[in-house]
């Protein structure tokens, strides 16, 4: 029951800057008042698109340039706060396929993983470089190698990290956990034979 | 070399290592709330898959649940609240799980309603599809905060697949000065270590100051581990761990409560364990903390000045500036007077029995000042019957606060209780995220229960150690 192998991401970028953007931010409380994740992606960062608007500024959410951006490129602690997978998975609605970023909140990463979003991280330089490169360019396919861990950008291949596990789970599709762990289940079970509290210390 | 308690609990819990890298780790305890368990019963059913272990998880509902008497009312008047109640009630139902309803008493924030029923032990690895499952290691277990794909893990496997974290220990020495609370100690090390000084690590809470604690000063502290960045937090069990078990409904008894006991004991970190990093935090150094933008690391003590943005490094600056620009304060300024419109005592950092009777104190006979809202909200049905039990509704409702039923009302406002406009909240939560409390333009001050007392009480940041008897 493998999932589906993830070996490159291409697209338009979206550049999103800002250190400690939390879950909150990506999709605000109230949208989460769901029981299916159909539709989220439309309120993706609704309230700080509105916020901007009222101050007649765009967040890149909202800009028409960049309406198709799968690749999101932000800054440090990315996806901080809650382990709500709504807000990984707004982004997915959305049409984010990929992430690059200084780095993420250990939770949202994972989440990330569990959606087949290869999450990457880049130093700040690097980061604020593609930023810049997808502002001026809104509609440049860039390409992500996800074996190589590269991004391809205007002609420039640039180096990006990736979380060895992860990147080994996207590319033979084992990003599906679920699959892996169900095969095992006979192995919990004895596992949780010798627990002394799974018989309440019998 | 001896061992800590990280790596004893993981190892008597791993299945195996993943084609991944990871490793599966069976889940001892698995909580479900309302708002990250629908999609995830979804994901069973599309897949047709069973739960093997339905004994093994437990459920309340929590977030969206309203604090009024009448607001509970079924239907709730919130259709999509009123859609998610059904839900929990339903698959709980559907699967053979145990539902710690409101008709039943048993309800609450479900961080506060695991300790307090027993559910949560020593030893165990514990999972939630909620970020402050960190609370539960103030029992000496690893808890992790999850994700829904992984709650549905959880659901059909009882085990998840986990990295293995680096192990901190972060000693808190000396004692705490009066006025000085378990909030403050949470709020100090995320100030010192940062909002993503964990990534990567599991806090290991110890010292003179937290072995004096008790076990709801232990759960504010590992709490708040999440919002330092570390995946988990805990403290080594010890007597006081063993002392607010004993006699809970789902503990052990009798001669089996004595090898519960020396099981514990044997998981605790031994005196020569190896950790990857140790720091010492003294407390002499720790004052009423306060936040005063929008990350839980952005706070001062409650007698300083609001810190210079060149004071912070380069790469900070921009979310340093952020927060004033969100909050409207200015650099420099004191954090002493500023006005608050509302107050918020509760959560499941600081919505106990021990946090609802320190509040209290302080607003005994008094009146919470004029044109401020002022809400306490038990973190479960349990604390409110020990809390009405002891006349503190009363104490709150002589003074002017709304004394409310349990749940996690203004913290994440997915209920009725939200801040609005750029209303200024004195509270006792945990996350002051833009936006946090129901309005996208709210503000949150976090602080301890006494100092919010003293917040409602003055209509203003005042600092608690004023207030203190003699
Ligand atoms: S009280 Fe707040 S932090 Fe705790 S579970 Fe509820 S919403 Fe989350």
């Amino acid at each position: 029951m493998a999932g589906e192998i993830i070996s490159q991401v291409t697209g338009p970028g979206i550049p999103l800057r800002g250190n400690d953007i939390d879950t909150d931010r990506i999709i605000p409380a109230r949208f989460l008042k769901c029981v299916t994740f159909d539709g989220i992606g439309e309120h993706a960062f609704a309230d700080d698109i509105k916020g901007l608007a009222a101050k007649d500024e765009t967040h890149p959410f909202a800009d028409a340039r960049f309406a198709n951006g799968a690749i999101l490129v932000a800054n440090k602690n990315f996806g901080c706060g809650s382990s709500r997978e709504h807000a990984p998975q707004s982004l997915k609605r959305w049409g984010i396929r990929a992430i690059i970023a200084e780095s993420y909140s250990e939770i949202f990463h994972g989440n990330c993983v569990s959606l087949a979003v290869p999450c990457f991280t880049a130093d700040h330089a690097t980061c604020a470089k593609l930023q810049d490169a997808i502002e001026a360019d809104p509609a440049a396919e860039l390409s992500i190698d996800v074996a190589a861990a590269t991004i391809t950008a205007g002609g420039e291949t640039i180096s990006l990290e990736i979380q060895p596990g992860a990147q080994g789970q996207y590319l033979d599709g084992s990003w599906d956990a679920r699959a892996g762990l169900l095969e095992n289940l006979g192995a919990a079970k004895t596992v949780a034979e010798k627990l002394p509290y799974v018989s309440n210390y019998a | 070399m001896g061992q800590n308690l990280y790596h004893k609990v993981f190892d008597r819990h791993c299945v195996g290592q993943l084609p991944s890298g990871q490793y599966q780790l069976f889940i001892g305890l698995h909580l479900i709330h309302e708002v990250t368990s629908p999609q995830a019963f979804a994901m069973l059913r599309e897949q047709e898959l069973s739960v093997p272990f339905p004994e093994r998880t437990f459920a309340t509902v929590d977030h969206i649940i309203p604090t009024t008497g009448s607001g509970r009312q079924r239907p709730l008047q919130d259709p999509l609240a009123e859609e998610m109640l059904q839900h929990i009630e339903q698959n709980t139902a559907d699967y053979g799980i145990n539902f710690f309803s409101p008709e039943k008493g048993e309800q609450g924030v479900v961080h506060v309603v695991g300790p307090e029923r027993g559910l949560t032990q020593p030893g165990m690895t514990i999972a939630c599809g909620d970020s402050h499952t960190s609370t539960h290691g103030a029992f000496g277990t690893l808890a992790f905060g999850i994700g829904t794909s992984q709650v549905a893990d959880a659901l059909a496997t009882q085990t998840l697949a986990m990295a293995k974290l680096k192990v901190r220990r972060i000693n808190f020495t000396g004692s705490l000065k009066p006025g000085v609370y378990a909030k403050d100690v949470a709020l100090a090390y995320i100030h010192h270590l940062g909002v993503n000084g964990g990534v990567g690590y599991a806090y290991e809470f110890g010292g003179d100051i937290i072995d004096h604690m008790t076990m709801e000063e232990r759960m504010t502290v590992c709490n708040m581990s999440i919002e330092g960045g570390a995946r988990c937090g805990y403290v080594n069990p010890d007597q006081t761990t063993y002392d607010y078990l004993k006699g809970r409904d789902y503990c052990p008894e009798g001669e089996a409560w004595e090898r519960a006991v020396a099981d514990w004991q044997s998981l605790a970190s031994d005196a020569d364990a190896e950790y990857d990093d140790v720091i010492e935090i003294k407390g002499e150094d720790i004052e009423p903390f306060v936040t005063w933008g929008i990350t839980p690391a952005q706070s001062v003590g409650v007698s300083q000045d609001l810190p210079q943005v060149d004071s912070f490094a380069d790469s900070d600056q921009l979310v340093v500036r952020e927060a004033y620009e969100y909050m409207s304060f200015e650099e420099g300024q004191p954090i002493i007077g500023t006005p608050v419109n509302v107050v918020f005592i509760g959560s499941c950092t600081n919505g106990r029995l021990s946090d609802l009777r320190e509040a209290a104190k302080f607003v005994k006979g008094k009146q919470v000042a004029a044109g401020v809202r002022a809400l306490a909200v038990p973190g479960s049905q349990e604390v409110a019957r020990q809390a009405i039990d002891e006349g503190l509704d009363k104490v709150f409702d002589e003074a002017g606060f709304q004394w409310r039923e349990a749940g996690c009302s203004m913290c994440l406002a997915m209920n009725p209780d939200q801040l609005s406009g750029n209303e200024i909240s004195a509270s006792t939560s945990n996350r002051n995220f833009k936006g946090r409390q129901g309005s996208p333009t709210g503000r949150t001050l976090l602080m301890s229960p006494a100092m919010a007392a003293v917040a409602a009480v003055e209509g203003k940041v005042t600092d608690v150690r004023k207030h203190l008897e003699n």
